[in-house]
Parts: structure tokens; C-alpha cells; sequence
């Protein structure tokens, strides 16, 4: 059934992987970009590690208010049973999804890592397959007519099973428009979705971070005072190109909240922050002097965003350990030493088998976290509890990761280097993605 | 669709286990840690109550009974009697290890007839309360070398061997005996028998003094030509090599959940009084600051907590595999392993936190990091859990990775 033909009748949570699978059949096959068998790389903007720019400026976008209420998201109801299975249509979803981070993403990430850019054509590709729209109700433009916390949480693992760079810059999108369909009045709604739901989708940025030792996000410096933000934004995905940020800011003695800003105002400058991985995502710093803005959510919304968007990175940290996992179990079978697989020794062994069992908890404790998300339960114990594993173990499997390869592992011969630097983003990353 | 919480309908059956550890076991845990080898007599008259609830349908009492695997669990996901096994565990052994494992009719030998036993069997052996017994003292881990031989004597076999660790072994009605038929043969030959209490030639010899679960007795047991009728052999008397180990490994797939329910639920107890007695001393644990931010007790208390929270779900995720029939012994034995080590590391970080009130006998802190010692040990080691893992990650047998 195609969007057009579709007009009565409700979409279910899982209507979701149907409307996924039909955009992508659709509009453009992955084979179209021609980005499977690319035998040849530009290195894009190589340059860019070392820019200082303004704030990106292509789009404007109209004020608009075509409802009369917010469109708001019901959680998802729930069968009351303990159960590990993905919907049918989330499976679907994971496999496209899957299959896009295997035969795109992962060939794609040295090259971007080393560029410090995405490719654009991932980008547009990624967009292609309606990453911005899993969070987004029907009504306006999206694909749910519930809460989808546990399919976001579901594809942003799979993404990262090919890159977790990569993800992160084909994702931070998704952060806003899910912000904003969250959070956001009729007015903000109207104004912005449309773009996110569009042929085109446009680079956007959930900002928290601050750099600063101890970064505290209940604990702002950045200022919102009389409309306008003052302050300091970190490791921005993509800030270089976001026309419209989401920037989390302190209201006078209030507390934090978040704001919504558009990045043509001449107070917004951007400068390039590349960091030790994560380097596909053209992180940046966002300076911000006297910058009109709107406030998006309560001061609990920014709350929830927290917490949202730590589960995101927790779901990022499946993936890519599992990356490590699949990529030292053949390496360890087949590397010999003293006459025989080094799998065969324990002290090897059981670096794996750790690998696996942490790895199986990080993932459980993130998915009862999403599915408690998804179900309108409180789960800021759970993202917590996840956020503490995920960052604990999941740097110890990109160490472990490193360590079974020995010296071949420190070598840019093998991605297992890139993981480790990546998977150490999880316990310092705040913002960015959210699900 | 997923979802992790515990069922809607094993609610009401979890809270019962919980008032029963609540109020039966917990007032009775310090009086069995001190009096050990005295008989919990308590627990007759809850047994009775415990196979009350499992006769009820969905609640299988304090599990051990429970882990038979269903038929077909083809039609739609099964929330079944593993699941509800490992659950009230955990509750009961939030109340108390030692006196869980003291239940009457729920040994883990009763685990053992219930999932590997023939539906006559299940019928002969109902009611009987069975302990197992594979330890010997020559050796542990390496299961397969025991040297205890069963030989075929007209239509009874003859058992011949030393057991030791018994778990329940003095108090039991029955121990389910791992012997060899053959021992040139290797694992294949290796069977286990129901051996009832009182038959001629099966001497209880000592019963262990032990670091922890002391309300629980451990027992020492002799089989001199000690004749069973060939019925009670469980599962095939055939000896198949190409089998292998099969047979009698399969109770470990349904045995090592609930002892990772075990450590769950012990180490929940630790838990729950630590924050309870750092909160008396002005430390509140805070879930949405960073933990940088944090006291460092309130940090440490985030990271076990974390752990935890990952033991649980493995356990409850490996009964729920059960429960649908799929195979399970990857994710029983990475439940056994993170929840046996973690309890452990919990227990004993607990005991350092609240410090003197932890290391006194003022609380049960200190027993608790006591209990939770053999959890690591019992129903596979940590190490041995790591072997399965691995062996199963990387493909590789036994032999390969020793």
C-alpha cells in the first residue's frame, strides 16, 4: 500500500517497517546511488578538520501553524508478556536498515573517518530510507501513530554495526525532527516537520554538551535570557551544515530546557572539533552570541531528552561492540601461534567469551530501557543502569577488541583501532542522536 | 513485541513468593546461619504451601519442579513455568539461599527428573524430594571422569562410587546419581539413576561445616553394591558416542537459570539494604546526574546496580527461551557466569560500603557475602561457564578447547 493510496484506517507501531520497506522500494534503490560497488573515493573536504564558518544558510524556514494542538505521540500499548521478539516490522526495518550499514556504511568508513566527513550521497541515502521519520506522527508527515522509542533504539544498533561515525552523522537529524514531534508546540510542528518529512531532508543538531571537565547537562552555562542564547555547544554532529540546531540552554534560575534555533543567524559560529573517534560526524563546536530562540518542551521534556538521547548512545554501543565481536571471532580462529588457532588458549578464549556475555547484558538492559520508553513507563533507572554498562563494557570490548589483534590491531590495516576510539564517545557523548 | 518487565500475570505469584521470603525466611536466616546442620522445621509447613502453589497452574513453586520443557511452544510466545521458576527464586532467595535450597521437594535433582525423566517416571517420582549428586572427590568441573560405575545385574543396576557436595543430600528423599556405565566408553556412557533414601548399600556419611548458605546441609554419600531397579535410570540406557555427553548435560540448560536466579535474588537483597543504610548516611543515588558528579559511594552503588540489572535479564531471558523451546545453553551458561560473578562482586562490595554495619553479624550483609560464594561455584564454575561460551561463540568442541 503506498502513502498516496493509504488514507483511512490506523497505522499501528508497526505499520512502520511496511512504510519504510515501501519508501525505499519506491523512490530509490540502494543500487541507484550507485554507492554498493564504488571502486573509487574522494577524500570530501578534507580540508574541513580545520574550518571556522558561519552557520549554515540554504533554507528558510516559514512559520506555519496548521493545527489547532500539538500532535502528540500515544505510548505504545503493551501485550503484558516478558517477550525478546521485535514486531515483524521492526525485523523488516533492521534488515533494510542492516543491510544499508553492511554494504554502504562499512565500506565507506575508513575513508570517512579519515576525511572527517560522511559522504553526502550516505547521507541523502540514509534520509532515503526515512531515519527521520521513525519518531514522527502519521499526521504530520511521518510513519507512527505511537511511540517507537524501541524501533529507534533497534535501528541506530544496526547502523552502527557498519559504522558508528557514519550513524551518527546520517542520524542527527532524526534527533531534531524527533525533538520536535516529541516536545514541540503546533506552531513549532507545522514550521519544521514539513522539511523532515520532505524529498529533502536537512542537516540538523541536537546540542548539549559543554566542554568542560564533569559535564553536567543539568548544569548549564549556556544562557537563554529575554529570547536570546549566549554559550558554548560541543562535539556537534555535522554543526558545520545543521540549518536548524536544538540547543539545551539554562532559563534564568529555572533550570535547563531546550531551544530551537535556526543557523543563518549571524550570532551562530561554527568551528570545526574534531576528537579522538566518531570522526565521520564533522564534529563541532556551536558558539552562540545573543541568538534569538524559541524554547521547545518543559523544563521535564529536557529531562526526558536527556535521557533519550543516552539510550540512543547506548543502542550506537550494540552495534558497534557486536562489530568487534563478529571481527575477532574468525581473526582469533585463524591467527596461529605456537603451533595451533590462539583461540584454542583460554587466556584468548575467554577474552571472547566475556566479549559475548557483556555484551548480551548491554543489550538487554538497553532494550528494557527502550521498551519502557516505548511504553510510556518511567525509565530513567533503566537508562542509567544502560548507560553505566554500555560505557563501562563496551570500552572494555573495544580495548579487548584491539588487544586480540596485538600490534595488527593498533594498525589502521584493520577497523578494530577505529572502534575503540569510538565505543570511548559513549559514557561522554550527551545529545546528538536521540531515539 | 519486546518487553522486559515481569509478565502481567505472574504478578500476583511473585508478590506471594516475596511475602513468603519476607516473612518465613528472612526471620529465620540468621538462627540456620548459626545453627548449621539443624533441621529448618519451618519449612515442612511452607513446602506444603509451596507445592500447593504449584499445583495451581501457573505458579510452580520455588521451581526446581518447574523446568520441563513445553512440547510445543509453537503458537505465539509462551511465558511458562520457567520463566515463573526463575522469578519466585529470586524472590525466595532474596529471603534466603541456604533455605531455599533446604526446601523439601524442590532439590535440584527434582530438576534433573523433570527434565530429562520419562513420563512414567515423572508419575514414580512425584512428591519424592531429590538431590544430585556428580561431585566426586577426585573430581569436580571435569564432570566426565567421574568414577562411580552403575553395572547392569539382571533387570537392577549396581552403583559403586563416593559422592560428595551433596547439596539437600542428608535431608533428601532421593539422589539422582551421575554414574558410568563404562568407563572406557567416556561421557556417552555416563547416566544418571534416582537412588531412593534407605536402600541397602547408600550411606550418608558427613555432612560439610561450609563459609555460606549453612541452613542448607551439603552431604558426603557412599554406594556400596547398591542395588536400583533399571527403571530409574533416567533417559536412555543406550550408549550412544556420537550423543555423547547429551543426555545427562541437558539438566544444565534448565538447572543453570535457576541458579543464576539465585545470585539475582541475593544479590538484590545486598543491594536494597546498602542503599537503605547509605541513604541514612545522607547518600541518595541519582539516576539522571552524571555519576562523576556523584558521591563515589552512590557511583559504586550505579555501577553494581548496572550489573545487576544486566544479571537479571540474561536469567530471565534464558528461562524465557526455555519456555519457548529454543535452545537455551549459550544464554543459560552467559546467565550463570555474569550473575554468579556479579552477585559475588555485589555481596562482597556491599559488606565494604556500609562497612562495620556490613562486616558484623548486625545485619545479614556479611552472611550474604558468604551465600553468594557458591553460586559462582555450584552447577558449573565461572570458568567453566566461560569454556561453554566460548566454545560455542568460536565453534569449537572440547577437544579443540580444553
Amino acid at each position: 500500500m503506498s502513502r498516496q493510496e493509504r488514507t483511512k484506517g490506523r497505522r499501528d507501531a508497526i505499520g512502520v517497517g511496511v512504510a519504510l520497506l515501501n519508501r525505499l522500494a519506491n523512490s530509490r534503490a540502494i543500487d541507484r546511488l550507485g554507492l554498493r560497488k564504488q571502486t573509487e573515493r574522494a577524500v570530501f573536504e578534507a580540508t574541513r578538520t580545520g574550518f571556522r564558518t558561519a552557520g549554515a544558510l540554504t533554507r528558510s524556514f516559514t512559520a506555519a501553524a496548521k493545527h489547532a494542538q500539538p500532535s502528540r505521540l500515544p505510548a505504545a500499548k503493551g501485550t503484558g508478556r516478558f517477550d525478546l521478539t521485535p514486531t515483524e516490522d521492526q525485523q523488516m526495518v533492521v534488515e533494510v536498515v542492516r543491510e544499508f550499514a553492511a554494504e554502504v556504511l562499512r565500506p565507506a568508513a575508513a575513508d570517512a573517518d579519515t576525511a572527517c566527513a560522511t559522504d553526502p550521497k550516505v547521507i541523502e541515502q540514509s534520509a532515503e530510507l526515512g531515519l527521520s521519520l521513525i519518531e514522527v506522527p502519521e499526521d504530520l508527515g511521518g510513519i507512527v501513530t505511537e511511540r517507537s522509542a524501541m524501533t529507534g533504539v533497534l535501528v541506530s544498533e544496526a547502523m552502527a554495526h557498519g559504522d558508528l561515525g557514519q550513524a551518527v552523522a546520517c542520524l542527527a537529524p532524526a534527533a531534531v525532527s524527533t525533538a520536535i514531534s516529541l516536545w514541540g508546540d503546533q506552531t513549532q510542528q507545522a514550521t519544521y516537520l514539513p522539511a523532515f518529512t520532505g524529498s529533502s531532508v536537512p542537516a540538523a543538531a541536537l546540542a548539549i554538551l559543554e566542554p568542560r571537565p564533569l559535564f553536567d547537562p543539568f548544569t548549564l552555562r549556556t544562557r537563554w535570557d529575554r529570547g536570546r542564547l549566549t554559550g558554548m555547544k560541543s562535539l556537534v554532529p555535522r554543526g558545520a551544515d545543521a540549518e536548524l540546531l536544538v540547543i539545551a540552554a539554562q532559563v534564568g534560575e529555572q533550570g535547563p530546557a531546550l531551544f530551537l534555533v535556526e543557523s543563518r543567524h549571524p550570532g551562530v559560529t561554527i568551528e570545526a572539533e574534531p576528537a579522538m573517534g566518531l570522526r565521520a560526524a564533522s564534529l563541532s563546536r556551536v558558539i552562540l552570541e545573543d541568538v534569538p530562540a524559541v524554547q521547545l518542551g518543559t523544563f521535564e521534556d529536557y529531562a526526558a531528552c536527556v535521557r533519550l538521547s543516552r539510550l540512543g548512545w547506548c543502542a550506537l554501543s550494540l552495534g558497534t561492540a557486536k562489530a568487534v565481536l563478529d571481527y575477532v571471532t574468525p581473526y582469533v580462529n585463524t591467527r596461529t601461534a605456537f603451533g595451533e588457532p590462539i583461540s584454542h588458549r583460554q587466556s584468548v578464549a575467554f577474552m571472547v567469551a566475556n566479549i559475548g556475555i557483556e555484551l548480551e547484558g548491554m543489550r538487554l538492559v538497553t532494550y528494557r530501557a527502550g521498551s519502557r520508553a516505548e511504553q510510556g513507563l518511567p525509565f530513567a533507572r533503566e537508562v542509567a543502569l544502560a548507560r553505566r554498562l554500555c560505557t563501562d563494557k563496551g570500552m572494555q570490548i573495544g580495548t579487548d577488541g584491539v588487544q586480540l589483534l596485538g600490534g595488527h590491531g593498533f594498525v589502521k590495516d584493520h577497523p578494530v583501532e577505529r572502534w575503540y576510539r569510538d565505543l570511548r564517545a559513549i559514557g561522554v557523548m550527551e545529545g546528538g542522536v536521540l531515539v | 513485541m519486546i518487553n522486559l518487565e515481569t509478565p502481567r500475570k505472574f504478578r500476583a505469584f511473585v508478590n506471594q513468593a516475596h511475602q513468603v521470603a519476607a516473612e518465613m525466611l528472612r526471620p529465620n536466616s540468621r538462627k540456620y546461619d548459626l545453627a548449621e546442620h539443624a533441621y529448618p522445621v519451618e519449612l515442612d509447613m511452607l513446602a506444603a504451601m509451596v507445592d500447593g502453589l504449584g499445583a495451581s497452574g501457573t505458579g510452580s513453586g520455588a521451581g526446581a519442579g518447574g523446568v520441563r520443557r513445553p512440547a510445543d511452544a509453537a503458537d505465539g510466545v509462551v511465558n511458562g513455568s520457567n520463566l515463573s521458576s526463575v522469578l519466585s527464586i529470586m524472590e525466595m532467595c532474596w529471603g534466603d539461599v541456604g533455605l531455599l535450597l533446604s526446601m523439601p521437594r524442590q532439590g535440584l535433582g527434582n530438576s534433573a527428573i523433570a527434565s530429562v525423566a520419562s513420563d512414567e517416571q515423572l508419575r514414580r517420582f512425584d512428591g519424592v524430594w531429590a538431590a544430585m549428586a556428580i561431585t566426586e572427590p577426585g573430581c569436580g568441573s571435569d564432570s566426565a571422569s567421574i568414577r562411580t560405575t552403575a553395572r547392569l545385574d539382571g533387570d537392577s543396576y549396581l552403583l559403586d562410587g563416593e559422592k560428595i557436595f551433596v547439596t539437600a543430600g542428608g535431608r533428601c528423599d532421593a539422589v539422582v546419581v551421575w554414574a558410568t556405565l563404562d568407563k572406557s566408553l567416556g561421557r556417552a556412557a555416563i547416566k544418571s539413576f534416582v537412588v531412593p533414601k534407605g536402600t541397602p548399600g547408600m550411606t550418608v556419611e558427613r555432612l560439610d561445616h561450609k563459609l555460606g548458605i549453612r541452613a542448607s546441609d551439603t552431604a558426603t554419600i557412599r554406594f556400596e553394591n547398591c542395588r536400583v531397579p533399571a527403571g530409574n535410570l533416567l533417559g536412555s540406557p543406550e550408549i550412544d558416542t556420537g550423543k555423547g555427553f547429551a543426555g545427562v548435560m541437558q539438566t544444565f540448560d534448565n538447572t543453570r537459570p535457576l541458579v543464576a536466579a539465585m545470585a539475582v535474588g541475593v544479590a538484590r537483597a545486598s543491594m536494597e539494604l546498602t542503599r537503605e543504610l547509605l541513604a541514612g548516611a545522607g547518600v541518595e543515588v541519582d539516576y539522571d546526574r552524571p555519576v562523576h558528579r556523584q558521591p563515589a559511594a552512590a557511583a559504586s552503588y550505579l555501577a553494581m546496580e548496572a550489573d545487576w540489572e544486566a544479571a537479571y535479564l540474561l536469567t530471565l531471558q534464558a528461562a524465557w527461551m526455555a519456555d519457548n523451546g529454543r535452545p537455551n545453553s549459550l544464554q543459560a551458561s552467559m546467565a550463570k557466569a555474569k550473575a554468579g560473578r556479579t552477585a559475588n562482586d555485589i555481596t562482597l562490595r556491599c559488606v565494604e560500603l556500609t562497612a562495620p554495619l556490613g562486616y558484623s553479624e548486625n545485619h545479614l550483609l556479611e552472611k550474604w557475602a558468604r551465600d553468594s560464594k557458591i553460586l559462582d561455584i555450584f552447577e558449573g564454575t565461572q570458568q567453566i561457564q566461560q569454556l561453554i561460551v566460548a566454545r560455542r561463540l568460536l565453534g569449537k568442541t572440547s577437544a579443540e578447547l580444553r
